[in-house]
């Protein structure tokens, strides 16, 4: 079983005093592209970030590439959500994707021409090569969302979890994201995607999760993501309507 | 160097190194952990007082260190209980600094100790308290402490300036990369605390805070390049210092009210007359836009 | 010892610093519910040019000229603080921080030239804004008290409205409530409550008062109401033990024990508080990993 890069066993987490995640279990081969879908308030972040170790967890055994995650750390890739941080902040695009290689350039060390023009061969490919020296908080949310997804590449990790990176951006950058998973997928590499419009999972994802506080099912879209296991997820048929509708809402807008 | 000399050159340095580290103040939301960590520092220093007998400048800066770690550590403990964020501060430094008061109205009254000193400073004595070094002659005790706290504010910004700005700008990103978060925080905290007990003496608690956050907000306003906002933070500082000397002369007032004051002037300036963040530069523009559409 | 607690002149001191605690407990709660718990701390600062410059121009220590002149510089300061982070990029906090330092530090340059031209005693004002409840004179207390029941007045009348205006705005203005007027209301009594407060506790540890009964009332109560009466009582306690640990140390200031009563309270509710206290949320949080270990198993 050696395609096996992320194994969770038993996985609980809280919330302050809620149990939000509990007997999570699931394992994730390499070269899938997964969607994570579940109603608000399912632990979806909190998952992520509960296998990140940026939020504790409970109890449960989570296992990278058959190791820890302090050890397989350099093979992981995260993209926080989009309002995570304050775009205000005196830098430019071109410097938050330089970000991502500040572990390779190591401790005590500024970063190099090589390492900029890494940064801006990223950013090019995001089709963002125009805007590498503008203020973050000039860019819309769409490019805002390139620039993250350009750090993630400079990364060059293996494993890639992304919160949401499809909320609130153009249709464009949904194309040139989707365009830029499915690449990874393609070299191999492994990505979760927390998701949350249901119309266009099995566009986008080979396999699927449904999460709420807990997996009620994980594996190919074409075989797990049935109206059965939706419901079961949404709890009840008439919620997930209602879910259905608020995500044409969303998209139009 | 003159009297005036040396209390400019003390302000100076206070305004040096307080600019510099106000930027990330501003930047990382926690402006009010100065007002905090400026209050409780007259804790560490009462008893670092009552336990070595003596006010000298090593123990009042190890007290100092202490209580601005202590202070930082209580934030943030409240804070994981689900206390708002503003409200511990607000709850911790106001405890700390009240036993500070009690202390020394009960055990250290007849030290060289008293409230309204810690909040305002006498830098009208600087110059008085001398050492001396080799090569450069006498020396103001005050100007020793603060250059070399100087020094350290500089070397630390500069040697983990990418860690910084990433800690800064994304945290969860910067622990996913392997940087510890938390000891970089309470490092920082500590370079706050370092600082301000440094200048305490100098220019009050009071003074310190000015020069922590007003350089720095003003410099916001200027600049969109974090390296640029760090020179120009601590510019300002330097600037409100000279220039607030003078007013201080001029009105024959508070040195140290003034300076604060002077802090202010600059900002009213940066955020009446900024580009782009200006409030004139504002209306200007929105005038244009509706005068062209 | 006792016959201190007997004289007249204590027992007003105790009642006006309860009465205090009290209105400024249940202030509190409203910048808590607002998150603007520094407030309390930034405009207690800020009152700092006003309290100088009304002394200054009346060249006297009657309190209610000094209150006018307190809440019109903590208006102005008010005012900045709107004004900087509505409309430039800086956080809230930050504006806080500088018109804190900035007020004050005009404050001390305005109180050093006071020093200078009023010649004669000038130490009531000193204690006027590092608080000392002893040193209030009867004239003051009546002052202070009424200030502090009319505040008191204002939250129970527009309890509801309180309520509607902290947790929907939206709502409040589909009602027909002012929440503009309610915006200036509040900033009215904070205000009000801080220059009363000045002092007794002193400008900096005014913001204890306001800030710890909220946040320990939390601990024990879900509802509003319920909070404010606690929050109320909290700050009520406060401000009478406070003020009788030093009317029995004389010479002792006032402010410090007042403050250290607030967080003692505080750590009780925190440990032992019904919602969220450490002790329970403790045993809640081993029964949960109880129940998650038993499930493995089973």
């Amino acid at each position: 079983m050696r395609d096996i890069v992320l194994q969770v066993n038993h996985l609980a987490a809280a919330y302050r005093k809620n149990t939000v995640l509990h007997d999570v279990n699931f394992t994730v081969r390499a070269g899938s592209l997964t969607g994570i879908v579940g109603p608000n308030g399912a632990g979806k972040s909190t998952l992520i970030k509960t296998l990140l170790q940026l939020h504790p967890a409970l109890s449960g055994e989570i296992r990278f590439y058959q190791t820890t995650y302090q050890k397989a750390k350099d093979k992981i890739g995260y993209v926080p959500q989009r309002g995570s941080v304050d775009w205000d902040f005196p830098t430019t695009a071109l410097d938050v994707v330089t970000m991502g290689l500040y572990r390779k350039i190591g401790w005590l060390k500024w970063p190099r021409a090589k390492h900029k023009a890494k940064a801006y061969e990223a950013l090019e490919k995001m089709g963002m090569a125009d805007y590498a020296n503008r203020q973050i908080s000039q860019l819309s949310g769409g490019q805002q969302q390139r620039v993250f997804l350009a750090r993630a590449l400079v990364q060059d990790a293996d494993m890639y979890f992304m919160d949401e990176p499809l909320v609130g951006v153009d249709a464009a950058t949904e194309r040139a994201i989707m365009a830029i998973l499915k690449e990874l997928k393609k070299a191999g590499k492994t990505v979760l995607v927390v998701h949350h419009d249901l119309q266009t999972v099995s566009e986008y994802f080979d396999h699927v999760m449904l999460l709420n506080r807990t997996v009620i099912n994980y594996g190919k879209t074409e075989v797990v993501f049935t109206k059965e296991n939706i419901a079961k997820t949404y709890g009840g048929n008439m919620r997930w309507m209602g879910e259905e509708e608020q995500n044409v809402v969303h998209s139009v807008k | 160097m003159s009297y005036a000399g040396w209390i400019i050159f003390t302000a100076s340095l206070v305004g040096f190194s307080c600019g510099l580290i106000g930027v990330f103040l501003i930047l990382r939301k926690t402006a009010m952990m100065a007002d905090a960590i400026s209050h409780t520092v007259l804790l560490g220093i009462v008893v670092a007082f009552l336990i070595t007998g003596e006010l000298s400048g090593v123990y009042m800066v190890i007290g100092g260190i202490v209580a601005g770690i202590v202070t930082t550590y209580l934030v943030q403990l409240l804070r994981s209980l689900d206390v708002q964020h503003d409200a511990s501060m607000g709850i911790v430094f106001t405890t700390l600094f009240a036993i500070g008061v009690i202390l020394i109205a009960t055990k250290a009254g007849n030290a060289h100790l008293d409230v309204q000193h810690a909040l305002m400073g006498e830098i009208t004595f600087i110059p008085f308290h001398t050492t001396t070094l080799p090569f450069i002659g006498d020396v103001p005790v005050a100007v020793v402490l603060l250059a070399v706290i100087s020094v350290v504010v500089l070397l630390l910004i500069v040697v983990f300036y990418k860690e910084w700005k990433l800690t800064s700008f994304d945290p969860a990103l910067a622990a996913s990369l392997g940087i510890p978060v938390t000891l970089m925080h309470y490092l920082f905290m500590s370079l706050v605390s370092v600082t301000t007990v440094a200048s305490f003496d100098a220019v009050g608690a009071i003074m310190v805070v000015a020069m922590l956050i007003t350089p720095a907000a003003a410099a916001y306003l200027w600049t969109d390049r974090l390296a640029v906002m760090l020179v120009l933070s601590s510019s300002f500082g330097i600037f409100s210092a000279v220039i607030g000397y003078y007013i201080a002369q001029w009105l024959d007032t508070s040195i140290s009210g003034s300076m604060a004051f002077a802090t202010g002037i600059v900002f009213i300036i940066s955020f009446l007359f900024a580009p782009t963040h200006g409030i004139v530069q504002k209306y200007l523009f929105v005038k244009r836009e509706t005068t062209t559409s | 010892m006792w016959s201190i607690l007997l004289s007249s002149n204590t027992q007003w001191v105790l009642l006006s610093t309860m009465i205090l605690g009290i209105a400024a407990g249940m202030v509190g709660c409203i910048a808590y519910f607002k998150r603007q718990n520094l407030m309390s701390d930034a405009l207690s600062h800020a009152a700092l040019p006003g309290v100088v410059i009304a002394f200054i121009l009346f060249a006297e220590k009657q309190l209610y000229v000094l209150i006018i002149g307190a809440a019109v510089s903590a208006l102005c300061g008010a005012l900045f603080i709107q004004a900087v982070s509505t409309s430039t990029r800086i956080s809230e906090d930050a504006s806080m921080g500088m018109v804190l330092a900035v007020f004050y530090g005009l404050g001390i340059m305005l109180l050093t030239i006071a020093n200078r031209m009023v010649s004669g005693n000038q130490s009531g004002l000193v204690s006027f804004i590092y608080g000392q409840a002893a040193a209030m004179v009867r004239s003051d207390m009546y002052t202070m008290i009424l200030l502090a029941l009319a505040v008191v007045f204002i939250l129970f009348l527009l309890l509801k409205e309180w309520k509607v205006y902290l947790f929907d705005g939206g709502f409040a203005k589909g009602i027909g409530l002012s929440v503009r007027g309610m915006d200036l209301l509040y900033i009215g009594i904070l205000v009000t409550t801080i220059v009363i407060g000045i002092q007794a506790v002193g400008v900096i540890l005014m913001a204890a008062l306001m800030i710890t009964p909220a946040v320990s009332a939390r601990y024990w109560t879900k509802t509003f109401a319920m909070m404010l009466l606690l929050s109320a009582l909290f700050g009520g306690i406060s401000g009478a033990v406070g003020t009788l640990i030093t009317a029995l140390w004389s010479g002792l200031p006032t402010g410090p024990f007042i403050v250290v009563v607030a967080s003692s309270l505080f750590i009780f509710s925190l440990l032992f508080g019904k919602e969220k206290g450490i002790v329970l949320r403790f045993i809640e949080q081993s029964r949960q990993r109880k129940t998650i270990e038993a499930r493995e198993v089973g």
